[in-house]
């Protein structure tokens, strides 16, 4: 009865006037929408080819198959390139994260000559093209008479991954409150103690996430390993190389796995971080 | 550890301590003693180098001269966890990824306390918040954090247990009910308390002994009433409470009385009360000590003619007066509404009076604004 009084009562609105507003209210879910497709139709097309059956070259669609899921590395090299990048992120995450973390404590936490200097020096590997970084980097290599190859990989890595385990981590500790550390020595714990118990128990989740970034950083990179690599097939150079001649289903199965993976990993993050929260 | 202060237990003695943060003198020469089992207040202003003297207690700074002693024992350079001593926190500085429990049990567990369930459990009990244990930090509410701060330093049963601003954060009436629980608390367990604070209602409330600091100094010491009743300086007398200043001479003797000439009008005080250095003098009386009546009332005691009331404001409990004196200084005045006699009205011509032993004297010299400038009471609302 109200709602037909209401219906009565209601001016007639134009359509056009009707969807500007309709428009201008899901604006913002019109454009999220946009930009989504836009980000996501490269990895759904990586994802949908990894079920080609495709012979040879994956460029065609020529029908659908689980083969390739069921064998990912059934073409040649392919998992030998995926373990080679697995062990070079794993080692250069370990070492970029120890080292990177020390140096966020001394510059966030201690007053030292040189420490804005330190700071500002810390950006240059972020800052500088990789093209030049990898090309200098080889040409050290070659310079103190070490060959190309995992390790000289590995050490590349470790370079420019620190710069940003170094950001990460020192903004997490200038968010912590100094007089938690203060009350923790007042309650009798020693410098080692606080540290342990209380300074990295709260910069852990800083710590962990620069980790996780040295880790994809460092395996996703190509420019830099394709100078210092020498003989070593790492996953990006495999797929540059076998790009020539067609890349194979199987390296898009290893994306995509790749893709869900780190998908799953921050939602884990985030349903963790909700339960905290409680 | 080479030498164990912790389990030194006794006064507290500060020793010409001086603290400088360049040319910044945080502390001045001071010296101090706090005896043990006492509730002792360090009230100022901020940046008056209360909090600073708090943390060179706690061995969170050092000292650049000076000595601090518990009982015997020199801890001027020990490390603040071979110290006897713990602290409440402004902000409570709860470990935001620990439990209650935990909060409460980190100090047990760092000195390998035996029995640590039952010691966290008894101090829960007396806080009266045992169903928090399992929480953590960021879901209680602030009053029952600041009560968490207090658990978690008292169950290591310190020799000193220091409170710095600790009802800060809190509303105005959970501060009230706070300050009468802290002194319940502080009885209760027998430790000596050093209470940090600019709230000069809050200190009087709690503290056996308050020392007002100023600018990195001591301006004096003592119970709440000796400071309020018989304050030193005008720094003092502005800060507790409020005081009417009036300028005056010191004229003569009368046994243990001092006659003083206000503006022309003899008054006297008692000679224990001057803190006069020559004859040029200050009258201090606080306002709540002055009577007024209409020109024809016969009064007795101390008397200042010739007023005019200015500004009347009724505030329940009491009606405050703006009282101006024929030499142009307004006097403040306030009655308790509790004759049944109707208050005074704007322009009334009046007497001022009040009993002589209610009269105090400052140095001639004294800044009358100091102190004054700093209300206490305006930092609380904010």
């Amino acid at each position: 009865m109200s709602k037909k009084i209401a219906e009565a009562k209601a001016p007639t609105i134009s359509p056009i006037l009707r969807f500007q507003r309709w428009f201008g209210r899901n604006l913002i879910r019109v454009y999220m929408f946009l930009a989504f497709t836009y980000l996501f139709i490269p990895v759904a097309y990586t994802f949908a080819f990894s079920f080609n059956d495709s012979g040879k070259s994956n460029l065609i669609w020529k029908g659908f198959t689980l083969d390739n899921w069921q064998n990912p590395c059934g073409a040649p090299e392919v998992c030998n390139a995926l373990a080679n990048s697995i062990k070079i992120g794993l080692l250069a995450t370990i070492f970029s994260t120890i080292l990177g973390t020390m140096i966020a404590f001394a510059i966030g936490r201690h007053k030292f000559r040189g420490r804005s200097t330190s700071n500002l020096l810390i950006f240059l590997p972020m800052a500088t093209p990789e093209i030049v970084l990898g090309a200098s980097l080889l040409s050290l290599f070659l310079v103190l008479h070490i060959n190309p190859g995992f390790w000289p990989t590995v050490i590349a890595h470790v370079v420019f991954c620190i710069s940003f385990v170094v950001v990460t981590v020192k903004a997490r500790i200038a968010s912590l409150d100094p007089r938690l550390e203060q009350a923790a020595m007042d309650l009798y714990a020693n410098e080692f103690q606080t540290f342990r118990r209380v300074t990295l128990p709260l910069v852990a989740p800083g710590i962990a996430g620069a980790a996780l970034l040295a880790f994809s950083l460092s395996f996703d990179d190509f420019i830099i390993t394709n100078f210092n690599s020498g003989t070593v097939i790492t996953f990006p150079k495999f797929v540059y190389t076998a790009a020539a001649r067609g890349i194979p289903a199987q390296a898009n199965v290893i994306a995509s796995s790749m893709f869900f993976l780190a998908l799953a990993i921050v939602i884990a993050g985030q349903i963790l971080n909700r339960r905290k929260a409680r | 550890m080479s030498f164990d202060a912790s389990s030194a237990r006794g006064d507290l003695i500060l020793t010409r301590i001086t603290k400088e943060y360049g040319d910044f003198k945080a502390v001045d020469d001071l010296s101090l003693t706090i005896p043990k089992g006492s509730f002792f207040a360090l009230l100022g202003p901020s940046g008056c180098g209360k909090t600073t003297t708090l943390r060179m207690i706690a061995g969170l700074e050092e000292p650049t001269i000076g000595s601090i002693h518990l009982g015997e024992t020199d801890i001027t350079t020990t490390k603040p966890y071979q110290r006897p001593i713990n602290t409440v926190f402004q902000n409570y500085a709860l470990f935001p990824h620990l439990t209650i429990f935990e909060n409460i049990a980190f100090g047990l567990r760092r000195r390998g306390i035996k029995d640590v369930d039952a010691e966290v459990n008894k101090v829960l009990n007396l806080v009266e918040l045992p169903h928090l244990a399992g929480r953590k930090p960021t879901q209680l509410s602030g009053g029952q954090q600041q009560r968490i701060a207090l658990a978690r330093a008292i169950v290591n049963r310190p020799a000193l247990l220091l409170l710095d601003e600790p009802l800060g954060a809190l509303d105005l009436k959970l501060r009230r009910q706070m300050q009468i629980e802290l002194k319940w608390i502080q009885k209760e367990v027998g430790l000596t308390f050093v209470h940090v604070t600019h709230d000069q209602e809050e200190a009087m409330t709690m503290a056996d002994t308050i020392a007002v600091m100023n600018e990195g100094k001591i301006e004096q010491m003592g119970s709440p009433a000796d400071l309020y009743d018989d304050p030193e300086t005008a720094f003092v007398a502005n800060f507790l409470g409020q005081s009417n200043l009036i300028k005056g001479t010191i004229t003569g003797n009368d046994g243990d009385s001092i006659i003083a000439d206000l503006y022309g009008q003899k008054i006297s005080l008692p000679k224990n009360r001057s803190h006069a250095v020559d004859n040029s003098m200050y009258a201090g009386i606080r306002p709540e000590k002055f009577r007024i009546s209409l020109l024809d009332t016969p009064v007795s005691g101390n008397v200042l003619t010739g007023g005019r009331i200015e500004d009347v404001s009724y505030i329940g409990v009491s009606t405050q007066y703006q009282v101006e004196m024929p030499w142009g200084q307004e006097l403040m005045v306030f009655e308790q509404n509790d004759d049944g006699v109707a208050p005074f009205n704007k322009g009334d011509a009046v007497n001022i009076s009040w009993a002589p032993v209610f009269t105090f004297a400052l140095r001639g010299d004294e800044d009358v604004t100091a102190g004054s400038e700093v209300n206490p009471e305006d930092l609380d609302e904010e």
